[in-house]
């Protein structure tokens, strides 16, 4: 435990501390939703809704930060340390990079790997006029198009998208409470994301039948830069301890 | 309700796993004799009170222990002692190895994730002279009685561990070879009385060379003032690394002819 400043003189910093040292079996990750120096409205109403999708394991953070994630680092590692997050979703707004949104995540407090995408048309949660799903629903998440198999930086995104919305990674799962879905598609070089609500209808057999409505934020995407780690530092994180196996 | 299969998908940690720590020294015994940790209960049943009171705290089993106001006096014990004061002592005496034992486990964890493995020791054939002998060195002195009694390999030098133990200085035991002690004393006395100052042949050589030196940088400094600066600085670097040999083959030849 605890190399840091001092040692916890209380059982409460103590257990804040225990929280956050490398475990085992991993705490669900965290993400922190930050806006740019230049946030425009759609990018903050995307940030609003996506932490509306990741509660309660989001942070939003309310100020602007001027910084540019793929200049400097420093300050995302300074905040993902605070925070104790490990994705994050920073958005910003300029003449050359309109809508703009990097999502990515941390190893170690370190920055592994970042993907930048333009936001093209966004529908946000609260233009779609129906019943939404509680707070905190772990979706479903399907992948459509074979771009996302072949093309690595589609299969780092998609792996980040899985990483992100994932939520906690549970044993056993009420049948009941499988209500969102969130669709990707790769197309064209661009990648629609869609939100839906599972219906599920009264049918003839035991077997509900399902019905999907549409939902939630949908995002319009294309890929612009991106940052992705080398192979062996993603091999070294993806490396399990020997007990888990 | 549904079983979920397990993720086939694999993806990266948030941190790196940690590292697993060394047992503690009750742990290495309990793996050895085969004990497995016993859940206990939290409540144990008083026979006094006749309800199930907690194991230890507030309203424990078996009354609360500063309130105890009868100590026995123990079969073989001093009719004089105070048991209360015996009692308190041996508490205070088990909290404190309890905590010595604690703080000995963590040093050892600490250690053992520090510890620099030793350089290892190539394989067959590609050994130097030095690494061999230097590994023949710690393993002779890696007995009980630090190589003392070690009998020597066939080609080793009989060169005997230095009794020191690495230290430079070493110093004469106080009640030793009195004759020895005499002959030093009186030969401090005599120098201390002389007159005419000592010649040390080695610091006598070093000034003349140095001397011899600092003519030749003066001959030649003269010279090279006319070429510039770069000639200066090349004449500078050859010289340092010839004379410098040679005060060095000085130094070692005249305390051997001087002694």
């Amino acid at each position: 435990l605890i190399c840091c400043y001092s040692k916890p003189k209380t059982k409460r910093a103590k257990r804040f501390l225990e929280k956050r040292e490398p475990k085992l079996k991993e705490n669900t990750k965290n993400a922190m939703l930050i806006k740019g120096g230049n946030a425009n409205l759609t990018v903050t109403e995307v940030l609003k809704d996506i932490y509306a999708v990741k509660k309660p394991f989001a942070v939003l953070y309310k100020k602007k930060n001027i910084t540019r994630p793929f200049e400097d680092q420093t300050s995302l590692e300074f905040f993902s340390k605070k925070s104790d997050c490990s994705l994050f979703l920073f958005g910003s707004h300029n003449k050359k990079r309109p809508n703009n949104l990097i999502i990515g995540r941390m190893f170690d407090y370190h920055v592994l790997d970042m993907i930048e995408l333009g936001i093209e048309k966004f529908v946000s949660l609260k233009d779609v006029k129906n019943s939404k799903c509680p707070e905190g629903t772990k979706p479903m998440l399907i992948f459509a198009g074979d771009t996302f198999e072949v093309n690595e930086e589609y299969r780092r995104l998609k792996s980040l998208l899985i990483d992100f919305f994932r939520g906690p990674s549970v044993p056993s799962i009420r049948l009941a409470g499988l209500e969102y879905v969130l669709h990707f598609t790769a197309v064209d070089g661009k990648i629609y994301m869609r939100s839906y609500k599972v219906l599920l209808k009264k049918s003839g057999c035991k077997i509900p039948r399902i019905e999907l409505e549409e939902m939630g934020p949908s995002l319009d995407l294309v890929m612009r830069r991106t940052h992705l780690a080398s192979d062996d530092l993603y091999k070294l994180s993806l490396k399990q301890p020997k007990a888990l196996k | 309700v549904a079983r979920l299969p397990e993720p086939a998908f694999r993806l990266p940690r948030e941190k790196p796993p940690p590292k697993p720590r060394p047992p503690t020294r009750w742990e290495q015994f309990a793996r050895l004799k085969g004990i497995r940790r016993r859940k206990r209960t939290s409540l144990v049943w008083d026979e006094q009170a006749k309800e199930w009171r907690r194991r230890w705290g507030y309203r424990r089993a078996g009354g609360d222990p500063a309130r105890a106001w009868l100590a026995e006096v123990p079969a073989g014990a001093d009719p004089e002692e105070d048991q209360f004061a015996r009692l308190r002592r041996e508490k205070r005496e088990r909290v404190a190895r309890n905590e010595l034992n604690r703080l000995r486990n963590l040093a050892r964890a600490h250690r053992a994730g520090t510890a620099v493995p030793a350089a290892p020791l190539h394989p067959t054939g590609h050994q130097s002279r030095d690494e061999l002998s230097h590994v023949a060195r710690v393993a002779r002195v890696s007995t009980a009685s630090l190589g003392r009694f070690q009998p020597r390999l066939p080609k080793e030098s009989a060169e005997p561990p230095s009794r020191s133990g690495g230290k430079k200085r070493r110093f004469e035991p106080l009640l030793g070879n009195l004759a020895a002690e005499r002959s030093r004393q009186l030969a401090l006395l005599q120098d201390m009385g002389r007159k005419k100052p000592v010649l040390d042949i080695t610091r006598a050589v070093n000034k003349q060379l140095r001397q011899e030196e600092a003519e030749a940088a003066a001959a030649k400094g003269k010279k090279q003032s006319q070429r510039g600066k770069r000639g200066r600085r090349q004449q500078r670097t050859g010289r340092s690394s010839k004379k410098s040999g040679a005060r060095r083959q000085q130094q070692q030849q005249r305390p051997a002819g001087s002694g």
